[in-house]
């Protein structure tokens, strides 16, 4: 399988998630903001988390109108796989390819610690690996993550299934404590209306070794890496 | 002739923060009165921020060699061999002044600055920590600045994308005028890539990068250089503002540029603008720098030399470059939309020279501007010696359970989760210890090695007793490095005192110096980078002297650590060290019997270092992973960090005869370590430590879940760890 890396001027995760994709057996190219194309062949596309622009305008808005949006719009309407973290949601959300958008989080503050996921559904090319309605335990770094939408587009999201992930406690239940952010419906990442392309805010790509916190984020990338071979 | 268009009135020099004297030796040293920009120039390099007028004479006691050591003090960091081809570069610098007048942009602009003083030398930051101190909780101002400061750290580091890995809070009525915003910054860089000050060759283009030039900053150093009155706060415009964003693509940019092969030397522009960091780089490379100001990039219009001279606008660089690569320098900046000028050119005069509008505005001698610089040998009186407190005459608590309760739930031991949660600590996926421990951890690259990253120093003991607390401080650093498994290496020193110019505190800065100096000798932890903070008092009230060490340890095999947590059920609970039960400027006598009395706890550094080497054999050899220094609050405190950490009690049921039960628990007698191994090993280490005289005992067994102290004192880990918890969101919340 191969992933571009979409480097924006403020991106900085790019590298994290470069090194769980190859860690899970895919190539991974970074490819930079003001390219017109993808390169060659290209499977996977990433946006990765970070501060695109400084997110000085609301994040991820300079972002979702850069040149290589295009092309990753283009990507995205083939069918192709496209998978946005953190600031690569939010610029998801701005670019037009996701419904929605990320507010700052309810106690106004950045936050940064560990949390557990319910997988809504395993039957995507992302979540393949595990198991519906499995918490797992990864990690949250963000001050915009609040995730809004309007009634319509909420009702939509839930009555297609295309919730992606929810903040729940540790036996997969939806409390309000693990929704710290204050997102609607504990949403923590959404699919598109083909699923083909996810946007999530919280960091698989830093929970992919026992040495540092766990692998529970491992699945994510091993999902899409043997999807991708199935596929091909 | 240079032409003089602002007479230099008496006024005018002390508002420049320049005494008459030194005025003087200014205008014999160039022998005609200085323009206004010369005065400018000479107040940002004479200030004591920049020319550490009054502590240069004791620093140089510091010991600040070893093997390892590549680059000591005097470069924009200290760089260490950490093997296989990797140095370390790392420096702590502080940021008092402007974050007490204004928070978020004092402490961002801290962090910033020295982010960018570890990569100016080539490196990538892998990990921040910072060291905080703030006034009393019930203090009206102290809310808002824990608020603001930390706010400022995390919307720095977290958009810049390095992971700000640990750190210390605290608070004392000390700090009430005048805060401690100390950041510390670790870089990774290749041992035979690493950028210097040094200019070298004659005519070569000097180049300014990043940012635009604003008003913002003038005379930033010089506020830092001074004492607060109840007037500071007009000095927020002379806060600096800060740029994440462009500091990222600043440092993306100098890393691409070093690659290219076109860097001579570089220089951050920190305190002092341009005028530093020109100055610097000439003087050190026995070379004159000649500047044209027209070419300079400017945010706004109409800015005179003086201020483009003493501008502290952020995210600035700059560069000596080969001559002929300007224009693939400039290819790399332009791609990430920074601006690149070349302004100006290396002589063989050693005159600096300034040039704006077509006329001279400054021609000084560039040598003198630093060397020449006032140098004080202020007097200074020794602290007072506090007496011994004994054991016996400190009065016992109502039950050493209620105590601990209360110590583990107090302003400065409970868990500052609420603030390092606002970090983030997880980025670089490399964090292998997350704060809340003895020391972080990160990963070197793709491992096997790793780092332990610590900040430390009591400041109580250091009033008490500057040289035993200078000792302690480093003792301590050591100690935490020691904790996890990792070989201390080097520090870096953020030497925060109230005014040189009263000699108790000159005194306290004299003594602390010297106990830092002998812990670092006799521990092998030498000092390779530093900064000086002085006159942080208000209204003649000076902080507590709060030496803060940064320290930095190696882990050969970053996957054999210690940390603090209880792992497993019936592992014995073993104390290494001696157990005197000091009570003397303990957190017991003061928060508990609300006496802030006494001699600090000794330290005796050769039983440091076998207990520590010890220790960390232990840890190394696989048989030890759970182990906790012992420091303030002693073995009780300590207990339930362990116990809540885990999630697993505790059962400590025997307490040394002779000894008051409250003195066993909270004594801070230093060199000691708690750890918990499986009890089929313990013998063995106890067995171990006896035949090589190392104190060795064993307290208690973990399990339950709760702690129990001798005399069936129960406090469950529900009850410990909601007190632990608490007290800082509540606070926070208004609600404490």
């Amino acid at each position: 399988m191969k992933s571009a890396v979409i480097v924006f001027p403020g991106s900085n995760r790019e590298g994290d998630v470069v090194r769980a994709l190859k860690s899970a057996g895919s190539q991974a190219e970074k490819v930079w903001h003001a390219e017109t194309e993808l390169p060659q062949g290209t499977d996977l596309v990433v946006l990765p988390g970070g501060f695109s622009y400084g997110d000085y305008l609301r994040c991820g808005a300079i972002a979702g109108r850069a040149t290589v949006m295009d092309a990753v719009r283009a990507h995205a309407a083939r069918g192709g796989l496209v998978l946005g973290i953190c600031n690569g949601f939010q610029i998801l959300c701005e670019s037009g390819l996701l419904p929605g958008i990320l507010m700052r989080n309810a106690n106004l503050k950045f936050i940064c610690h560990r949390q557990f996921l319910r997988v809504e559904r395993n039957d995507t090319a992302f979540t393949r690996a595990y198991a519906k309605g499995q918490a797992i335990d990864v990690c949250v770094a963000h001050g915009e993550g609040n995730y809004t939408a309007d009634d319509e587009t909420l009702k939509r999201l839930e009555g297609e299934g295309l919730v992606a992930f929810r903040y729940s406690d540790a036996q997969a239940h939806i409390t309000t404590d693990a929704n710290r952010n204050g997102s609607m419906n504990s949403i923590a990442g959404i699919y598109s209306d083909k699923l083909n392309v996810l946007g999530m805010m919280p960091h698989p790509e830093n929970l992919i070794e026992d040495l540092v916190g766990g692998t529970d984020g491992r699945g994510l990338f091993e999902s899409l890496v043997s999807s991708f071979s199935r596929a091909a | 002739m240079i032409r003089n268009d602002v007479a230099i009135t008496p006024e005018l020099v002390k508002e420049h923060g320049l005494k008459p004297d030194e005025y003087e030796r200014f205008v014999n040293l160039i022998g005609r009165e200085p323009t206004i920009t010369e005065l400018g120039i000479v107040s940002a390099m004479w200030n004591e921020h920049c020319s550490y007028k009054s502590s240069r004479i004791h620093l140089r006691g510091l010991p600040t060699k070893a093997p390892w050591v590549i680059q000591g003090p005097g470069e924009n960091a200290g760089v260490i061999d950490i093997g296989d081809g990797l140095a370390c570069i790392f420096k702590m610098e502080s940021h008092n002044h402007p974050s007490f007048i204004e928070p978020y942009q004092g402490a961002a602009t801290g962090v910033g600055g020295i982010l960018r003083d570890v990569f100016t030398m080539g490196a990538r930051p892998i990990a921040a920590l910072n060291f905080l101190r703030f006034g009393e909780p019930d203090h009206p101002k102290t809310p808002h600045l824990v608020s603001g400061v930390v706010a400022g750290i995390g919307g720095y580091g977290n958009s810049f994308g390095v992971p700000t890995v640990g750190g210390s809070v605290g608070f004392d009525k000390r700090y009430n005028g005048n805060i401690l915003v100390n950041a510390m910054a670790v870089g990774l860089a290749r041992t035979d890539e690493i950028w210097y000050a040094k200019a070298t060759g004659i005519g070569n283009p000097i180049v300014y990068l990043g940012s635009k030039t604003g008003r913002d900053g003038i005379h930033g150093a010089t506020m830092a250089s001074a004492e607060f009155d109840d007037a500071s706060e007009e000095k927020r415009p002379t806060v600096q503002v800060g740029d994440p964003f462009a500091e990222k693509l600043l440092l993306e940019a100098c890393l691409e540029l070093m690659q290219s092969g076109a860097v001579i030397a570089i220089q951050d522009m920190g305190a002092a603008g341009l005028t530093s960091s020109a100055v610097e780089m000439g003087a050190k490379g026995n070379l004159g720098i000649e500047l044209d100001l027209d070419r300079v990039p400017c945010r706004e219009e109409g800015m005179t030399a003086y201020e483009m001279m003493l501008s502290e606008s952020q995210e600035r660089m700059l560069m000596v470059l080969k001559p002929g690569m300007e224009q693939e320098a400039q290819a790399i900046f332009h791609k990430w939309g920074l601006d690149f000028a070349v302004i100006g050119k290396t002589t063989d005069t050693l005159r600096f020279v300034i040039k704006h509008e077509g006329e001279v505005k400054a021609d000084l001698p560039i040598k003198e501007l630093g060397d020449e610089a006032p140098l004080y040998d202020r007097p200074w009186v020794e602290s007072p010696r506090q007496p011994v407190i004994a054991p016996d005459s400190v009065q016992a608590p109502v039950s050493e359970a209620e105590a601990l309760l209360r110590l583990v739930g107090s302003p400065d031991q409970c868990s500052k989760r609420w603030v390092w949660e606002q970090y983030d600590h997880l980025i670089l996926g490399n964090t292998v210890q997350t704060p809340g421990g003895d020391a972080a951890i990160v990963r070197v690259e793709d491992g096997p090695k790793g780092l332990a990253l610590t900040t430390d120093v009591t400041p109580r003991y250091c009033e008490a007793d500057p040289f035993e607390g200078g000792k302690q401080a480093v003792a301590e650093a050591w100690r935490n490095i020691t904790a996890v498994g990792g070989l201390p290496l080097a520090i870096t020193d953020n030497l925060n005192f109230a005014s040189p110019e009263r000699p108790e505190s000159m005194g306290q800065f004299v003594g602390c110096l010297k106990g830092i100096g002998e812990a670092c000798r006799v521990l092998d932890f030498p000092v390779v980078s530093g900064n000086v903070s002085l006159y942080n008092e208000t209204n003649g009230q000076g902080i507590l002297p709060t030496p803060a060490i940064g320290g930095v340890g190696l882990l050969d095999d970053v996957t054999v650590n210690a940390s603090v947590a209880f792992k497993r059920e019936g592992d014995a609970i073993i104390l290494i060290g001696a157990t005197q039960g000091w009570l003397g400027q303990s957190i017991y006598l003061r928060d508990i019997c609300g006496r802030e009395e006494g001699a600090p706890p000794p330290v005796d550094l050769v039983q440091e270092r076998r207990n520590g080497e010890f220790v960390r054999q232990l840890i190394r050899s696989g048989q030890v992973d759970t182990v906790h220094d012992l420091s303030d609050g002693g073995i009780g405190l300590a207990l339930a960090e362990m116990a809540i950490a885990g999630g697993v009690g505790a059962s400590v049921t025997t307490a040394p005869e002779g000894l008051p039960l409250h003195a066993f628990l909270f004594g801070e007698d230093q060199a000691r370590y708690l750890i918990a191994v499986d009890e089929d090993l313990a013998a063995d280490i106890l067995y171990e430590a006896g035949a090589v005289g190392i104190p060795a005992v064993t307290l208690g067994v973990t399990g339950g879940d709760a702690l129990i102290l001798p005399g069936r004192q129960a406090i469950s880990l529900k009850q410990l760890k909601a007190a632990h918890e608490a007290w800082l969101p509540n606070y926070m919340a208004g609600k404490a």
